[in-house]
Formats: C-alpha cells, structure tokens, sequence
C-alpha cells in the first residue's frame, strides 16, 4: 500500500516506521525537517518537508495515487482540512484524522471523517487500568 | 442581525467596530489573553475571551441564534473549522471565512462554506493593477454568477487599435463595460471606437477571458 503520514511527532514516526517495516511504501511530511529523527534509522520511506495543508505538497507526497493519508500534526484543525484536502480534492479512499478535542471530533464523523480521538481512547484505557486493579484488590 | 466573529486581530477588531456601528448585536471571540485584555479596553462586552473553534465555547456565547459566523483568523484550518462548527454542528445559515491563502478557495467553497474573502488576492490584483505595463487585471470576482471584472489598458500595437466596438469580434461571454479615456469616462455603444492606451473595464466569465485577451492583443 501507498500511505501519506502528515505530521511526524512521535505518533506519526512510530507509525510511518511500522508501516515501512511491514512493507509499505510511505512518504512523511512535517514542517521541520528535525522531526525526521524521530523515524527508525532504517526507515527506507519518503521524507517531505512542508505545509501539509497545502495541495502542492501532498501532490510531491504522491497523495494522487495513495492507497491511505493518516493525519497526525498536533494540530487539530490542520488535521481536519488537511483530511478534507484529501478526501474531497485528491479522492484518498482511507483517510484516518487525529482529532483531540472530543466535541470536534464527534462533529466530524458525523461529518464522514474517520477519526480517532486520542483523549478518548487514552482515558478509557487510563479508566479500564484503574477499575480493572480495583476489582483485583476486590477479590 | 446577531454576529459573532472569529478571530481578535486586525480585520476582527475592525470589522467588530463597523458592524457595532451599523447596529448589529456583535460578539468576538479572542483566545490570547494580552489580545483579548487589549481589545477588551476598547470593546467591553463585545469580545469574550476564548478559541471559536472550541463547540462549547461557541455555545456559551449564543451560536444557536446567530445569524451569521465570520472566520477571520490568520490560519485558513482554523477558519474552515470554524465555519464548519458553526454550519454543520449548529445550523448556522450563513458563513463566511477569510482566505489567507487564495488557493484555499475551490476547497471552502467545496466543503460547504457559503463566502470566501481573500484579502491576498485582493492586495495583489490591486498592486498588480498599479504596477507599469501591466495591460490585464482581475478586479473583482463575482463568484455566484461566475463572471470576473477586469481591467484592461489596450497596447499600442493592439489589432482593435482604432476600431469601433461592432468592428471588433468580441468573446459573447462578455461585455465591455466602461472606456476610460483621457480622465474621462464613456459608456460605450455599437460605433464606439477602442484606442491604443484606453482603460477598458470589462465583465467576463472564466472562459470569456481567454478570448477577450486575443481580441485585444494582450499577454499577461
């Protein structure tokens, strides 16, 4: 598969070189080009530095023949338009948007945005942990 | 009308003035506090601080009954999210984003967001409009109707140079307007004649340009 990553923190370099580990062909793009040395030294990817909101760069990405576009900057609103950009303007089939506001986030799958919301999903693990030793000492 | 306006730097406080003044119910939103407590001297009641981005904060100041949203930060995804919250999550009618950059609007438009300004478009055509030599600008764009006004100094080695209006094969997707000339203004008709150095305001629509251009000799 073709995967575009945009925002190379450390979600984004952990999952791009995942991704290059289990045969994929990725491309990584981040504003500064000091964020490359979060990937694996053997990340054999495509490293692009640049806006992702911006057209030109995701075309240098290859994000019109991309298979999936993940967005993952720390930036929410960049995420989102930059999901758009691909959804609605190159045609990406799977499109992954990181959203930490939970009210954003519930807006825009509603919206048709496949999102994933690390607040939540952090704090129904933290709660999970907690609950889950509680009833341990329960016994 | 009820207005809430994102985004507390230039164009927000500006903006918030004129529309208080023309005595609209005005609300803007700043999220930096040494902005915020700037503007608030000024303002009083009609800047809040906090990010209208945020859904609850935009429920604390009132979205549901706005009548219109007004995008006017420096990051065009802040002002997409903005206007899509307000749009999609709260059945705001109208919205309207500034673009900071101009490439940005084939997608607002596409995502649903009912008016773009673009301020950097704007101060480029009109720069380009006073720089020497340049024979060929966009004015305006009237984007529901899909036609552009344009102005046009036509060269001295025009082929229309010295011929009149019904002489000339014109694009009919578009219309001259208006013929400066020597400081002075005229409506033109059938038997106008078009001179070598005159203002020409013309109206088109994006496939009309293209002809206008070869009628009248001018390159870009």
């Amino acid at each position: 598969m073709k995967i575009v990553i945009l925002g190379c923190g450390r979600v984004g370099a952990t999952l791009a070189t995942m991704l290059d580990r289990a045969g994929h062909q990725v491309s990584i793009i981040d504003y500064s080009n000091e964020s490359f040395r979060r990937l694996d030294p053997k990340f054999g990817g495509e490293t692009l530095v640049g806006n992702g909101v911006d057209e030109e760069i995701l075309t240098r990405a290859g994000i019109k023949d991309a298979d999936a576009f993940a967005a993952v900057t720390n930036g929410d609103n960049r995420n989102i338009m930059a999901s758009q950009i691909a959804k609605e303007i190159f045609n990406v089939k799977k499109v992954v948007c990181r959203i930490y506001d939970p009210m954003r986030q519930s807006t825009y799958n509603e919206l048709g945005l496949e999102t994933i919301s690390p607040t939540i999903v952090g704090a129904q693990m933290m709660l999970e942990a907690l609950t889950h030793d509680r009833q341990n000492k329960a016994k | 009308m009820y207005i809430i306006i994102g985004g507390g730097g230039d164009v927000g406080y500006y903006l918030t003035k004129s529309l208080l003044n023309q005595g609209h119910e005005v609300l803007l939103l700043e999220k930096g506090s040494t902005r915020y407590q700037a503007l608030s001297e000024e303002l009083g009641q009609s800047v809040v601080r906090g990010d209208a981005c945020e859904a609850r904060t935009m429920e604390e100041v009132g979205v549901n009954r706005a009548d219109v949203v007004i995008a006017v930060t420096g990051e065009d995804e802040d002002n997409l999210v903005i206007c899509q919250m307000a749009k999609k999550r709260f059945n705001v009618t109208r919205t309207i984003a500034r673009l900071n950059n101009p490439k940005n609007d084939l997608l607002f438009q596409k995502l649903g967001i009912d008016v773009t300004v673009s301020p950097t478009r704007s101060i480029l055509s009109l720069i380009e409009a006073e720089l020497p030599g340049t024979t060929f600008v966009t004015l305006m764009t009237l984007k529901r109707a899909g036609l552009e006004i344009m102005e046009i100094r036509v060269p001295t080695d025009s082929p229309i140079a010295g011929k009149t209006l019904s002489a000339i094969n014109l694009p009919r997707s578009g219309t001259i307007a208006l013929i400066i000339r020597d400081n002075e203004y005229i409506f033109p008709t059938a038997d106008t004649k078009i001179l070598a150095n005159d203002e020409v305001y013309a109206l088109v629509s994006r496939e009309g340009e293209e002809a206008l251009r070869t009628a009248l000799g001018t390159t870009r």
